[in-house]
């Protein structure tokens, strides 16, 4: 082998390992680095739907000219065995004003359960606006058997809402954390309404 | 061992030819070797996914369910889709790219030959954990191959062998990406510079360096998903404070350079074979440089113009679609570049050039048809339509495939040494093209009038198109059979001897070696000589 052909296939070495380096960089972009800095994207711009995640402090500054229509959805995630709903489908707000609202969830298995709500607002832009200070959703929330609850919302529309919003969806999920703690174990022994999707 | 031994050692290895049997084929070092499995697997792969493409068509030729339940339809569907994009079309271009780049640039082989037996042979044994999935507990995936979470959670047993195929398709194209890359930067013959490089090399480096980047994006994301599924992380489960829509931003930021990863190397067969059949140097030369880079640039900054319907802020949908349009211009210069090649040129329509011909109108048809899916107000219509269907299907079979069947039919005589049946060629050509046409033209008035992908059964207004439409699948399917018939007779050399130049005075290094290209090529870094070079 020429001294030609050995610094060649030396250089090659090198940069197919800078080469390696960067395909693993790639993988740790994708695994590591890129959901936090969704997360952060999401939260700065108040993108995702995603409201506030523990209870925030508002100033009451109510805007008396303006009303603003709010929409309350309840679903249950398939696998969850609940029956859930608002008490009111809805209800007309002042911006800047206190408001309660009470959702009723009901266990429907002879099993103790653990839920967890998840919340969500449409139009997106108007997730940030949206301000909870107290929820059920900042915890769990445990379930005797056949239990029937009542979990109470408080929350603010910040008067800064704006003016092109005249109806904003508050959507709440009900999913079971025994689910999510141990998704797959979760699948194989299926009670009613754990079924097979795949069927 | 002396050294003087191994000297002599080495000295004989340089010469011999290939080994007997199996052995030659498992531990392949030889470029051209390894070169030719992968275009062989690729054909595989090729009839595996057709045929489950015709499952589908056979399905939707009337309205009703006929012959398969729908969740084995949707089997169907994912399953043609993965083996397509990551058993057929990725490695016949990493086969091509094994084949002919050594030989352009004036290299004896590879870079890391030892490498690029190992990218090939993870390939069989993805495709064989993936194919296997058909016969498991709860089927094969059939989420789509777009492994959209929830959904693609609720997979049975396949799960797992799903992401671990996925994996290693992913480990074998990064292989292969760094293989290229290092051959083309380490092992050009001195005289030729970069820019005076091919543009078959050309395209292959962009490509490859595309690969590297996001090929373990598409890693990391699988990954998640099967720590949500397993081990109890919350990436994309919303009750643990995840978002499924994270998924789809990941997915897509790998999943747009992918589909210029299953274009660009067509881009460059394409560059190659329309100068020799027009008799003239390729125009701006260093202008498609340009543009191939700018396209693969420009790739990573559009990827959520694949979900306008999921949500976001005008801004967003704005610059998404204003950044997509933009790369209808770098590709607008490469189709002006090829049609002026053809100016005035003296033109004959052997084989590759009628499927270079084709690629270059029908590829451009999609273009315009993605063009339209770029604008927001209309996508929202067009999402999940078979309009879309339509649009991919125009980019990827006369686009990727004739281009890698046009690259065959011009390469095939090198490579053999023989000349194939032009006229059986010929016959192939103008079948496959009218029938890729009844089989995807419709789809385009089937979307517009509203009928959803991925179904199995449709409401009966689409009827008539959609027979059309499986006709066209059935007839593509079976000109494919002439194709291998015709590769086949080329092989088992019964056609007539080539020259070593094959056409007519061609450019390139690859025409200065007799043909058959013998097993070792450029054991000397070879001169470039004014006739054979790129400017």
């Amino acid at each position: 082998m020429s001294i030609e052909a050995q610094s060649r296939k030396s250089s090659g070495r090198s940069l197919g390992w800078k080469l390696t380096i960067m395909a693993v960089g790639m993988f740790a972009f994708g695994f590591l680095v890129l959901p936090p800095l969704y997360d952060v994207f999401c939260e700065v711009t108040g993108l995702g739907g995603k409201t506030n995640s523990s209870a925030a402090e508002v100033e009451i500054a109510v805007d008396e000219s303006r009303q603003v229509r709010l929409e309350f959805v309840t679903t249950v995630n398939q696998y969850a065995p609940w029956e859930f709903r608002a008490e009111t489908d809805g209800m007309t707000i002042n911006p800047g004003a206190l408001y309660d609202a009470t959702f009723v969830a009901k266990n429907l298995t002879a099993k103790d359960k653990i839920a967890q709500a998840v919340p969500s607002v449409a139009p997106q832009q108007a997730a940030k606006y949206f301000r909870k200070l107290e929820c059920f959703c900042f915890t769990t929330q445990e379930f005797a058997p056949g239990e029937e609850k009542q979990m109470p919302v408080r929350f603010i529309v910040g008067s800064d809402l704006p003016d092109y919003i005249d109806t904003i969806t508050l959507s709440y999920t009900f999913f079971d954390t025994e689910r999510l703690s141990d998704n797959s174990s979760a699948m194989s022994h299926s009670s009613p309404h754990e079924t097979h999707s795949t069927q | 061992m002396s050294s003087a031994v191994t000297d002599a050692h080495e000295h004989d290895h340089d010469h011999h030819g290939p080994a007997k049997g199996l052995k030659r084929w498992l531990y392949a070092t030889n470029h051209k070797d390894i070169g030719t499995m992968y275009l062989v697997f690729s054909g595989i792969m090729f009839f595996i996914g057709g045929f489950m493409a015709l499952i589908i068509r056979s399905e939707l030729f009337t309205p009703g369910l006929q012959f398969v339940a729908p969740n084995f339809f949707n089997q169907m569907t994912t399953m043609h889709a993965l083996i397509m994009v990551f058993g057929a079309v990725m490695p016949a271009f990493v086969g091509l790219a094994n084949w002919m780049i050594p030989m352009m640039i004036g290299a004896p082989d590879m870079a890391l030959p030892r490498m690029n037996n190992w990218s090939f042979w993870i390939l069989p044994v993805a495709f064989s954990m993936l194919l296997a999935t058909l016969v498991m507990p709860g089927g094969a995936p059939a989420g789509g191959w777009t492994m959209y979470p929830p959904l693609v959670l609720q997979t049975g047993d396949a799960f797992p062998f799903l992401i671990f195929s996925v994996h290693l398709m992913g480990l074998s194209s990064i292989m292969g990406a760094i293989n290229v890359i290092v051959t083309i930067i380490n092992m050009r013959t001195p005289d030729m510079t970069l820019l005076k490089m091919p543009m078959f090399v050309w395209t292959w480096l962009i490509t490859a360096y595309l690969l590297i980047a996001v090929m373990p994006v598409l890693a990391g994301a699988v990954t998640m998903l099967l720590t949500d599924q397993f081990f109890g992380t919350s990436f994309f489960l919303a009750a643990g404070g995840g978002d499924p829509v994270m998924f789809q931003h990941i997915f897509w930021f790998f999943g747009h350079p992918e589909v210029y990863i299953m274009i660009l190397p067509a881009f460059g067969v394409v560059s190659e074979i329309i100068p020799t059949f027009a008799r003239k140097p390729l125009f701006g030369h260093d202008s498609m440089v340009y543009a191939a880079s700018s396209i693969a640039f420009l790739s990573f900054i559009v990827w959520a113009h694949h979900m306008f319907t999921t949500g976001m802020p005008l801004t967003g949908q704005l610059f998404f679609m204003f950044a997509t349009m933009l790369i209808a211009v770098p590709t607008g210069v490469k189709v002006f570049n090829w049609t002026a090649t053809m100016w005035k040129g003296a033109m004959t329509f052997e084989t590759p050039m009628l499927f270079s011909l084709a690629f270059l109108f029908l590829f451009t048809i999609g273009g315009f048809s993605g063009l339209m899916l770029a604008v927001v107000s209309s996508d929202i219509q067009y999402h999940d339509s078979y309009f879309v269907v339509a649009h991919f299907h125009y980019v990827l079979v006369p686009g990727s495939i004739f281009g890698i069947m046009a690259a065959v039919y011009y390469w095939l005589p090198k490579w053999t040494g023989h000349m194939y049946n032009e006229k059986l060629g010929q016959v192939h050509f103008w079948l496959s093209t009218i029938f890729v046409n009844v089989t995807f033209f419709p789809m385009h008035f089937l979307g517009l009038a509203g009928m959803p992908r991925r179904i199995p059964d449709y409401s009966t207004q689409f009827a008539d198109f959609n027979s059309i439409a499986s006709i066209g699948a059935i007839g593509f399917g079976l000109s494919q059979l002439l194709f291998v018939y015709v590769v086949i007779q080329c092989v088992r050399k019964q056609g007539a001897k080539a020259s070593s130049e094959v056409w007519e005075h061609p450019k390139g290094l690859e025409w200065t070696v007799p043909s058959p290209a013998p097993y070792h090529t450029f054991n000397d870094p070879p001169k470039v000589a004014a006739e054979v070079a790129f400017s």
